[in-house]
C-alpha cells in the first residue's frame, strides 16, 4: 500500500514517489483463491546468521542460485506446482541456449533477456574486468513459490547449500524473482 | 530465497539476496539483502541495457565487503523510470499469476522435443524420485 494507505490515489506525475509495492497481500489473496489454506508468511525476527567474507570480492569465487525458472534448452523446463526441483548451469554455456519459465511474473524480458534474473553475462564480465575473482563452474536455478516453507528449509535450501559446498564457493549471489 | 540464504549462512557461506519485493524479504530477514525497485522479473536489470545491469550488480556485490550487521538491506539507487506507472499498475491490478500446472511448462515445443529426446521423459525427474 502506498504511504497515505490509497494505493493508486496516492500516485501523480510529479509528486513524491509511491513506496516499493507490497507483495505480501496480494500473493495471499492469490492461495486463497487457489483454496489453499492461509498462507503462513516466514517471518524470522531473531538475527540472521553471519560468516564474513574471507577475502576480497576480487579472489572470490561466487556461486549462484536464482529463482526466476531459467533452464538450459534440452533440460526438462519446471512446472509451476510447488516444484522444489533445481537445474544445473553449467556458467560457461551460451546464454542463447537459456530459457525461462515462471507463473508469477512477466516473461517477455526475460525471455529475450535472461541477464534480467539470471545476470550471468553480467557477471562474466565482472570476472573479465577483475571485480570477481571467478565463478564457481555451475549455477543453480529453480521456480520459488513453493507453498510449504518447510520443504523449502529441509529439503531444497540443504541440497542447495550441499552444492555450494562441494562447488568451494567463497561467497553465493541469490536472486529471487 | 531468504530461507537458502539462512541455511547456506549457516554452514559459513557468506550470501547476499537482491530483491525487488522488499517486504517480503524483509518478513524472511536473510543475513545481507539489496532491494531494487523494479517490476518483478527485473530483479537484475532491464533487458538488454548490459552497462545498467553491471552497475546494478557492482553496487549489489559490494554490500558482501560493506556490510558488517546481520540482516541489513541495501537500497540500490536506480529507478525503473522517470514516473512511477509501473507502480501504479501493480497496485491496481494485484496478483496476474498464471495456473499452478504440475507439468513442465515449456517456453516453446521445441524444448520440449529436445528435453523428452535427451531425459527420455516428458516427467520431472527429481519430483517424481
Amino acid at each position: 500500500m502506498a504511504p497515505n494507505g490509497t494505493g493508486l490515489a496516492y500516485y501523480g506525475k510529479g509528486e513524491e514517489p509511491m513506496g516499493p509495492v507490497d507483495y505480501i497481500p496480494r500473493i495471499r489473496d492469490n492461495y486463497a483463491r487457489l483454496g489453499y489454506k492461509t498462507y503462513n508468511w516466514v517471518v524470522n525476527a531473531d538475527t540472521p546468521p553471519w560468516a564474513p567474507l574471507s577475502k576480497p570480492l576480487s579472489r572470490c569465487r561466487l556461486g549462484l542460485a536464482a529463482s526466476g525458472g531459467i533452464y538450459v534448452a534440452g533440460q526438462v523446463a519446471f512446472h509451476y506446482k510447488d516444484d522444489a526441483s533445481f537445474r544445473e548451469i553449467p556458467t560457461d554455456g551460451d546464454t542463447k541456449e537459456l530459457r525461462a519459465t515462471h507463473f508469477a511474473y512477466d516473461l517477455s524480458d526475460a525471455r529475450t533477456d535472461p541477464n534480467v534474473v539470471f545476470p550471468i553475462d553480467t557477471l562474466r564480465r565482472l570476472v573479465r574486468e577483475g571485480f570477481l575473482g571467478g565463478l564457481a563452474s555451475r549455477f543453480y536455478t529453480f521456480m520459488g513459490g513453493i507453498y510449504s516453507s518447510r520443504r523449502v528449509s529441509e529439503d531444497l535450501a540443504p541440497r542447495l547449500t550441499a552444492r555450494f559446498l562441494e562447488d568451494g564457493v567463497d561467497a553465493v549471489l541469490l536472486v529471487p524473482v | 530465497m531468504g530461507l537458502v540464504a539462512r541455511h547456506a549462512e549457516a554452514a559459513g557461506i557468506p550470501t547476499l539476496c537482491m530483491t525487488s519485493a522488499q517486504d517480503i524479504t524483509r518478513a524472511v530477514n536473510p543475513p545481507r539483502a539489496s532491494f531494487l525497485d523494479f517490476p518483478l522479473g527485473h530483479t537484475t536489470g532491464k533487458p538488454h541495457e548490459p552497462d545498467l545491469q553491471r552497475q546494478i550488480l557492482v553496487e549489489a556485490l559490494s554490500s558482501f565487503e560493506t556490510m558488517t550487521v546481520p540482516g541489513s538491506m541495501k537500497e540500490l539507487p536506480f529507478r525503473w523510470s522517470e514516473d512511477e506507472e509501473w507502480k501504479a499498475r501493480a497496485f491496481a491490478e494485484g496478483d496476474d499469476r498464471t495456473p499452478r500446472h504440475d507439468t513442465p511448462q515449456y517456453q516453446d515445443e521445441e524444448d520440449r522435443r529436445r528435453a523428452e529426446e535427451e531425459e527420455g521423459s516428458p516427467s520431472c525427474p527429481v519430483c517424481r524420485s
